[in-house]
């Protein structure tokens, strides 16, 4: 594990780390794909569609950044556009109608910051994600798998179980943006890192994630069959759960609260 | 509705100040220079007009000055003004920040909220406040705005709210990111209660408040000229190295491609919202 936050940043965004379709091959069966948000186009960075979890049917989204030069520029970089939050948006709901699970895998430096995206409304779309996975009445689990890039990774984040990979950030804002904004130095960006407190363990104290995965054997077989373990267990738990809704509302409802004076 | 062509009104976040003057420093200038005519207009003028300019461009407002406008008489009613945040990770200069803010702005946090009465028709109130952190969102604002729509659906009220906001209020790091959920959970449920949201955004409305509850509303309007979007202008000219286009995010270019319903004066908006609260009484099965 490394030392200063700015490492787990740059660690996060290496290109060689697992990416969401390496997640979803692994763990499911019998992934199939599902295209387009019915609307304008469909989104690479964002993958989703139907599996089967142990057997379980379950919807899986993932935002994908790809590995190679060709794959990154075909997949945005992992950075959706408004298209992408609808696809997502249109899997859920019909997860919802079939009663299958939903599970996310997150990584997103944030949503795309273009003429095209802003034309279509991206912070309308990611704002209708929130308030439509906040009444999602099936289990949902997201799990950061590397950078989690403000609302552009929330958007797939309103969740029951809200998982990050031990080298996974979450943030507000990126600490080179922080450090732009603030301090109009980019080259701060390593003071910004450590003062937004955009670690798994920070997250975890701030009471923002409830579980941190181990990184041990990262995209060997041994790690995707703990992941897959977990995610059914969970699952189990949290399809019998009658207030699901309930118990959703409540756990963002009191994020921040105690923290005022 | 014929609209003047604005030039780009100055976007003091965007600049890189994170508080524009408080307004309180014009007392004592007789003249503002109106960044779209270029003219010197008297303030008592300014003043007398709701902060719009003969020419019709609309200076932004201190969210007390708002209220007055908007609310019916005494009607307003303060609730939630003990809520303000602290800082909590401890982010460095943001104590003093919020101490300065504070002092400068005579206002707790980046929110007013209440009840009141607007037109006679009764509802919740929010207005956010530009002089404080340009409305960013931190646990403070998210708490208060949560709080009044679980008043409103509690109370079977109707909410109007007012955003100005650069969006996410990054000295709060996760906690600020968390606000949208938490915000838009409770527009939600509001929402479910077949209660009516209605949001008027001014400029600026960008980022975290623009991607939860300011586009969450039954109805959304907006000033002329008002900066709305998402990513910033600056940021977005950076990332794609193209000129941006004519009116980019402003409310004009936001109705033309679809995304709020309409664009009202100032001069018209207690008169519309009125109108609006007064429609939504009315159901076909009682």
């Amino acid at each position: 594990m490394s030392g200063v936050p700015y490492d787990r940043v740059k660690l996060a965004r290496e290109s060689s780390r697992p990416t969401g379709l390496d997640y979803i091959r692994n763990i499911f069966k019998g992934f199939f794909e599902f295209h387009g948000d019915r609307c304008y186009a469909d989104d690479p960075a964002i993958v989703g569609g139907i599996a089967r979890l142990n057997g379980m049917p379950v919807t899986v989204i993932a935002i994908e950044k790809g590995h190679t030069a060709k794959e990154r520029t075909y997949r945005n970089f992992g950075a959706p556009h408004p298209e992408g939050y609808r696809k997502a948006l249109r899997l859920m709901k019909q997860a919802e109608k079939f009663g299958r699970p939903v599970v996310c895998f997150i990584d997103t430096s944030g949503a795309y910051c273009g003429i095209g995206a802003e034309e279509r409304g991206q912070g309308q779309a990611i704002a209708e994600n929130l308030m439509e996975m906040s009444t999602l009445c099936v289990p949902v689990i997201s799990i950061l798998i590397g950078e989690g890039g403000s609302g552009g990774a929330l958007a797939l984040g309103v969740a029951d179980r809200v998982w990050m990979l031990q080298n996974a950030v979450y943030s507000v804002i990126s600490p080179e943006g922080c450090a732009s904004i603030l301090w109009k130095d980019p080259a701060k960006a390593e003071a910004a890192a450590a003062s937004l407190k955009l670690t798994a363990e920070d997250a975890k104290s701030l009471g923002v994630i409830e579980r941190i995965l181990s990184e041990k054997d990262l995209g060997q077989k041994e790690f995707y069959d703990r992941i897959r373990v977990l995610l059914s267990e969970e699952l189990r738990v949290l399809s019998g759960d009658p207030d699901l809704i309930g118990k959703r509302y409540d756990r963002f409802r009191r994020i921040g609260t105690k923290e005022l004076l | 509705m014929a609209l003047i062509n604005f030039l780009k009104p100055k976007n003091k976040l965007e600049e890189g100040g994170r508080t524009a003057a408080p307004v309180q420093q014009d007392a004592g200038e007789p003249e503002k220079n109106c960044p779209n005519c270029h003219k010197d207009i008297p303030l008592s003028r300014l003043w007398a007009n709701d902060l719009v300019c003969p020419c019709g461009y609309h200076f932004r407002m201190k969210a007390r000055q708002r209220i007055r406008m908007i609310a019916d008489g005494e009607s307003f009613h303060e609730l939630f003004s003990e809520m303000r945040s602290g800082n909590p990770l401890h982010f460095p200069g943001y104590k003093d920040k919020l101490e300065t803010v504070r002092a400068a702005s005579g206002e707790e946090e980046a929110v007013v909220c209440g009840t009141a009465r607007i037109g006679g028709q009764s509802c919740c109130l929010f207005v956010m406040e530009s002089y404080f952190m340009m409305g960013s969102m931190g646990s403070a604002v998210g708490e208060k705005i949560t709080s009044l729509f679980e008043y409103a659906a509690e109370h079977r009220l109707p909410v109007v709210g007012f955003t100005v906001s650069g969006g996410a209020r990054m000295q709060e790091g996760l906690l600020s990111l968390m606000q949208m959920a938490k915000t838009s959970a409770a527009v939600k449920r509001h929402s479910d209660a077949g209660l009516l949201y209605l949001a008027v955004l001014t400029d600026p409305t960008t980022g975290g408040v623009t991607a939860s509850f300011a586009m969450e509303a039954d109805i959304i309007l907006a000033e002329p000229g008002a900066t709305v979007g998402f990513a910033g202008a600056r940021v977005i000219e950076q990332t794609t190295k193209k000129a941006l286009p004519a009116g980019f995010q402003k409310s004009e270019f936001v109705l033309e491609h679809g995304f709020i319903d309409g664009i009202v004066l100032r001069a018209d908006q207690k008169r519309l919202l009125a109108e609006l609260l007064k429609i939504h009484e009315w159901r076909v099965n009682g």
